[in-house]
């Protein structure tokens, strides 16, 4: 089939291709359109830093601006992935400092990035633009002044949730004076303190900042000074929120906020004193995203500041806000979309919580729009579920934790299948779950059986036998991501399934009965997966066969065996060289 | 703490304590083990934390063990990475460190001591044993008192509160006390014990 349309022309409409998943199809369609395709390809997301070498990438897509990879498995967030399992993204920008001079971003997410990595990353690339760093660890605030201090025309740095040596604030002061194209800055995983003056100037010289999410030691007296200095602030998050209580502070800050026309989202709020609180009033009505979960005050202050809140989108907030803050939420913001509530007190089984499974079906009741929930509570039971379901079937995300392991409907005691089963049954766009409770090999099966969208899910403490996780594999069409912990599952529904490993990410398995020689029989069958075993027991390879595996972590790849692995990381089934071992 | 001090057992405290005022210096030289076990040889130390049912005015059941000194809060057998949230979310309830100035009569400079990392006045006193080598930590009655072995000095441990006054510490729960201490200061006893 010869192509009739001009290369430019169809380079010209691939351009409004943004998403992966489109470029990757059309890539697909013929030789001509996979050449196109890759030449005009800007954008790159690698999932899994160990699925593809950085030379693969380099060599397909000679023209990207940004990278984006992810490293270490989701359980690492849980401390399930030991220290020293890898995704260590200095090669990666090794290779990339090569192939991409010009490259402009950079994300990367549950990675380890050095201090030698942020350097290279400061001095490589003449245009870098933006960096973006989740849940990533390995760089003290020194990596930091690198990039602070060369990056000429950087736009963005945010660090989200990272581990960072904290050394000094003072890395912040190495932006030059010149430095003025800022327009997002998110410090406030970082513990120091950063001079003020260096971070009122950096503000004041800032004229596109759009969003500033600052640390915890930035003291709330201060706050209105920054704020008065960027009022043009869309995403502002404050540092510690307490301070005596003084008018002048107060007024101060009124002021400053209601000088924050197009102030949308706000986070931060660290140690709350209530009585500052009012002051965000004023913008209550004009924000979309609220993130209250580092406010450990009581269900009257957060609810009296939600119930203005009527534009508001995503809201995160702690347990404190109680069954009757969500009926207030319910009925005051009809625009959700996403809610995340967390628990105040993670550690302690029997804690009184006034927050329960009715909080989250009077939001669910109330909220039209709601897509997205992450729920933790200490009780739950299959008629709430239901409900839920059938409330909203537009569900897309449902992430549920009842923190007691393997609880019961409180009602009836018994397992909760019948209401997970209804949430896959009637929430037919549902794309992640995650489970809790007393689940039996039921829950599976309706999962297998409706879950048709089902992208992700993360199973605890559940299921009685191999055929739970025979229904997920066997059923779910569109499952990549597989997470499991503590469950009854062993070799026999996973060595039945391995061909479907391949069309997944990843499966991760830790707590589990999957035994050492089931994990040699797959590497050894399916070339194109790593078979990753993580057991940190000592003499690995003098433990029989027939005895479980501590962890177990399976993904897909084209690179072959990774070679940067410590030695409680074994992969299985292939010798050194990557070739597999039949013996 | 090092580790191999971290030999904490599960067996509850022997029923007959030996009353404190028996015990001499040589008696401290002991393991964290609780009192009336074997000392083992290679985990000693010079002084240390003396274990009896102290029985301070909380009745906190991980009080009865000096174990090592941990950011995780005192409550059930803990599952790895359960609940799943994150680390930085994991002490929510307060704020999630309280330092307080700590000073000793005659010391020329104050330390600081993070409150919530303890869960108890046990293990609180542990920690003094660390920050001010010299001590070891003797009760008489339901009073807590530091003693420097070197010289025989007493120091009795007190508190200022919310209010502004100057308490003992260890008379209210431990909770109460992480809530309203505001600083701590070990003041000399002006008598000398032989």
């Amino acid at each position: 089939m010869a192509c009739s349309f001009p290369e430019e022309v169809l380079e010209y409409v691939f351009s409004f291709l943004t998403s992966q998943k489109d470029r990757n199809a059309v890539s697909l369609v013929c030789k001509s359109w996979y050449e196109m395709e890759r030449w005009c390809r800007k954008r790159i997301f690698v999932g899994n830093c160990y699925a593809v070498s950085p030379r693969i990438m380099i060599r397909r897509f000679p023209e990207v601006k940004s990278v984006e990879l992810k490293g270490k498995p989701h359980f690492a967030d849980f401390n399930l992935v030991p220290d020293g399992w890898g995704g260590y993204v200095y090669p990666w920008i090794v290779e990339i400092a090569k192939g991409y001079p010009w490259l402009e971003e950079i994300r990367l997410k549950r990675m380890v990035v050095t201090d030698e990595s942020l350097e290279l990353i400061a001095k490589s690339f003449k245009n870098f633009k933006v960096l973006v760093l989740s849940s990533c660890e390995g760089f003290s605030t020194d990596g930091l002044a690198a990039i602070a201090a060369n990056c000429r025309n950087l736009r963005v740095l945010d660090l989200r949730e990272c581990e960072v040596e904290d050394l000094s604030g003072h890395w912040l002061s190495h932006f030059p004076d010149t430095f003025t194209s800022l327009e997002s800055l998110n410090i406030a995983c970082l513990g120091s303190e950063v001079s003020f003056s260096a971070l009122e100037r950096l503000v004041a010289r800032s004229p596109n900042l759009k969003t500033l999410r600052l640390n915890r030691t930035v003291p709330l007296e201060k706050l209105s000074k920054i704020l008065q200095r960027a009022p043009q602030l869309v995403d502002f998050g404050t540092g510690a929120y307490s301070a005596d209580v003084r008018s002048d502070v107060y007024s101060g800050l009124v002021d400053a906020f209601s000088g924050c026309k197009n102030l949308k989202s706000l986070s931060g709020f660290w140690d709350v004193t209530p009585a500052y609180l009012p002051v965000i009033y004023s913008v209550c009505s004009q924000l979309t995203s609220l993130n209250l979960s580092y406010a450990t005050t009581q269900s009257p202050d957060l609810t009296k500041i939600v119930s203005q809140c009527h534009s508001l989108q995503r809201l995160v907030v702690l347990d404190y806000i109680e069954d009757t803050g969500l009926n207030t939420i319910s009925m005051s913001c009809k625009d959700l979309r996403e809610l995340v509530v967390f628990p105040s007190d993670p550690f302690v089984a029997d804690a009184i919580v006034p927050l329960t499974e009715q909080g989250l079906v009077s939001v669910s009741y109330g909220c039209p729009k709601l897509q997205s929930v992450l729920y933790f509570c200490r009780q739950m039971s299959n008629s709430a579920l239901i409900s839920i379901s059938k409330n909203r079937p537009n569900l897309t995300c449902f992430r549920l934790c009842i923190i007691e392991p393997r609880a019961p409907d409180y009602q009836t005691l018994e397992p909760l299948d019948i209401g997970f089963g209804s949430i896959v049954e009637n929430c037919k766009q549902l794309t992640r779950l995650s489970m809790s409770g007393l689940l039996t090999d039921r829950v599976f099966e309706y999962i297998g059986t409706h879950a048709k969208k089902l992208d992700m899910l993360s199973i605890a403490f559940a299921g009685d036998s191999d055929l739970g996780l025979h229904h997920v594999l066997s059923g779910c069409d569109s499952l990549r991501k597989l997470e499991i912990r503590d469950c009854p599952f062993s070799d026999k529904a996973l060595l039945a399934n391995a061909s479907k490993l391949e069309r997944m990410r990843s499966l991760w398995m830790s707590s589990c009965y999957v035994s050492f020689g089931a994990c040699k029989l797959l590497g050894q069958r399916m070339p194109g997966l790593n078979v990753e075993v993580i057991d940190e027991r000592e003499n690995i390879n003098s433990i029989p066969d027939y005895v479980p595996v501590e962890k177990v972590y399976i993904y897909r790849t084209v690179s072959g065996q990774r070679f940067d692995m410590p030695d409680f990381v074994s992969i299985m089934g292939k010798d050194r060289d990557g070739v597999y071992n039949l013996s | 703490m090092s580790s191999e001090t971290s030999t904490v057992t599960s067996e509850p405290p022997p029923a007959a304590v030996a009353s404190v005022s028996s015990f001499n210096i040589n008696d401290t030289e002991l393991t964290l083990g609780l009192p009336g076990e074997s000392r083992k040889s290679g985990a000693k130390r010079s002084f240390s934390v003396i274990m009896t049912d102290l029985n301070l005015g909380g009745t906190d059941p991980s009080d009865s063990e000096c174990s090592v000194v941990t950011k995780s809060p005192p409550s059930r057998k803990q599952l790895v990475g359960w609940p799943p949230v994150r680390f930085s979310r994991k002490n929510t309830t307060k704020s999630d460190c309280k330092y307080v100035k700590v000073a000793v009569d005659g010391a020329p400079y104050l330390r600081k001591v993070d409150l919530e990392l303890y869960s108890g006045y046990q293990q609180f006193l542990c920690a003094f044993e660390d920050l001010f080598s010299c001590f070891a930590i003797r009760n008489v009655s339901r009073e807590m008192k530091l003693v420097d072995p070197a010289n025989g000095v007493e120091y009795v441990p007190t508190y200022e509160d919310k209010d502004g006054d100057w308490m003992l510490v260890g008379d209210v729960p431990w909770k109460m006390f992480v809530e309203s201490c505001k600083r701590i200061r070990l003041m000399k006893n002006s008598e000398a014990i032989k």
